[in-house]
């Protein structure tokens, strides 16, 4: 019953870190300047942070990072982050086992509710970082999230 | 390839079933995948093809340069709301039953004066299958929530289902597969993907009534026309003719079987 | 251009809440085409929402984000009648904006 789709499936799944990983290259220059290319091409968590201006965010249990424990498919994780911090100004979501680890980060203005939901793409089984700014420091919350391959048919 | 494939799929479906030790680590799994459809659930894509489709559909086309907004889809003329839970039907015009899908094209061709052959003959993800998968999106969606109601009233709605009813249990090909080899059990599944036990009323509810639906792993929208080819394919069967009799023909068998059941369509797939 | 988003904003208890479906590809620029071709990357990079013109929120999004996007946040305030605008941009400089009422 595992066929050509999971197959595809398979390959598909386990070529999209590869093609995640040697994405940097291939970005075509954007029209405007607010977008962080240093921040969404790191490498680590480390150099992520630094370029996100957030070396070493602490953990902390006012960040609420709402997921299921597991992913039927990778390629689409929905994600939910509610801060209730004071002042709270962005929230960003992070991968660390995908090679560019950030994938969406939000500017939450006064008008906002700290309280975004997107949906990502995986890779593989990996921790998943909510990383939010509140007062000028970063906060984050982590949880790990389990990345299954499908069977055929649905 | 196909061989050790099939091994493979022997052997996991062997260590799937067999392993009991592993069925409560199996049912944590099963509640987390749970949390996870519900979570997609809300903000389904399939709504961009609703969207799409309902444009398809209002939109004047073809040599005649009119909309299928006058296309009887069985409850009359124009009546799109309701229509796709009581689909396949027997249509007089045609003298035949036909889906939501063969009945599209025969509209196409009757109120547009399009030749629908090259629709028929089209690959799937080309531009005049992806029209059908959004025009099958809209008028499914239109159906959300009510209840199927398929007639085997007429002798040729009668016909389709026992056609229907011998394809799910021809067992042929490379593989000696039949459509009930996967979904002719309760309680099996293929790593966390539950196979529904099609000729129950439960399986084939839950076959019939979620389709068409957005499968997030390729991020396409399938209709049952696709599914079903997929499903052949899978058997290693010839794809069978886009809106022929025998993939009407279980769309009947299903439909007919989950009679009563809610439409949850269109529906989100891993 | 790209194709309409599908917008819905509903105001409950002093909170507009926002959800957002959006037809976009989201390419890695890695995925290989069935002919074996690279197909390049291209992805919605920037997103901003607006309440009654007035901006506020705008996201930065990576490749990574899912094709056909969902994003979902609340607003402080808003009442039914009230215009939201989503705008996205994406990698390729092409942009979209879909606008929805409050109910």
């Amino acid at each position: 019953m595992l066929n050509q789709t999971s197959r595809r499936q398979l390959l598909k799944n386990g070529g999209l870190l590869g093609l995640i990983a040697t994405f940097g290259a291939a970005i075509p220059r954007l029209a405007y300047a607010a977008w962080n290319k240093a921040a969404f091409e790191g490498k680590t968590l480390p150099d992520t942070y630094k370029a996100m201006g957030a070396d070493g965010p602490k953990e902390s249990g006012e960040v609420q990072l709402i997921a299921s424990d597991i992913a039927e498919n990778g390629a689409v994780v929905p994600l939910q982050c509610v801060s209730k911090l004071p002042n709270t100004t962005q929230i960003a979501f992070l991968v660390e086992k995908n090679p560019n680890m950030l994938a969406a980060s939000f500017d939450i203005g006064p008008d906002m509710v700290a309280d975004v939901t997107t949906r990502i793409k995986m890779g593989q089984t990996s921790n998943v970082i909510a990383l939010v700014k509140a007062d000028g420091k970063f906060y984050t919350a982590t949880k790990e999230i389990k990345v299954t391959l499908g069977g055929c048919g649905g | 390839m196909r061989r050790w494939n099939f091994a493979l799929a022997a052997v996991t479906a062997a260590s799937l079933l067999g392993a009991v030790g592993a069925f409560a680590e199996a049912d944590k799994s099963i509640e987390g995948i749970e949390k996870y459809r519900e979570a997609l659930k809300d903000g389904n894509p399939a709504e961009l093809f609703e969207a799409s489709g309902e444009e398809l559909w209002k939109k004047p086309a073809g040599p005649k340069n009119v909309s299928l907004e006058k296309c009887d889809l069985g409850l009359g003329a124009g009546v799109v709301a309701g229509a796709y839970a009581q689909l396949p039907r027997y249509f007089k015009d045609t003298d035949k039953v036909q889906d939501a899908e063969s009945r599209v094209l025969t509209c196409m061709s009757t109120l547009q004066g399009v030749d629908v052959s090259k629709y028929v003959k089209a690959k799937w993800k080309s531009p005049e299958r992806d029209d059908l998968n959004a025009i099958a999106t809209y008028i499914s969606g239109m159906s959300k929530d009510k209840p199927v109601k398929v007639s085997l009233a007429h002798p040729k709605e009668q016909a389709m289902y026992n056609l229907g009813k011998r394809m799910f249990y021809y067992q042929g090909g490379p593989h000696d597969f039949s459509c009930s080899t996967c979904h002719g059990q309760e309680g099996v599944r293929i790593r966390l993907q539950e196979l529904p036990n099609i000729p129950t009323p439960k399986g084939a509810a839950s076959g019939w009534t979620s389709w068409p639906a957005y499968r997030v792993s390729s991020g396409q929208m399938w209709g049952m026309q696709w599914r079903l080819a997929d499903c052949f394919r899978q058997q290693r069967f010839p794809e069978p003719i886009y809106g022929s009799d025998v993939t009407i023909a279980l769309s009947m068998f299903m439909a007919a079987t989950a009679n009563g059941a809610i439409m949850a369509t269109p529906g989100i797939k891993r | 251009m790209g194709h309409p988003m599908k917008i819905r904003a509903a105001s409950k208890g002093g909170v507009t809440e926002v959800k957002v479906l959006m037809n976009h590809e989201m390419e890695t620029g890695f995925r290989k085409d069935s002919s074996g071709n690279v197909v390049p990357a291209w992805f919605i990079a920037e997103v901003v929402a607006k309440l009654n013109g007035k901006e506020v929120m705008t996201a930065q999004w990576g490749p990574s984000v899912s094709k056909n996007p969902y994003l979902a946040f609340k607003i402080k305030g808003g009442k039914a009648g009230d215009k939201v605008a989503i705008t996205w941009t994406d990698s390729k400089g092409d942009t979209r904006t879909d606008e929805a009422t409050v109910s």
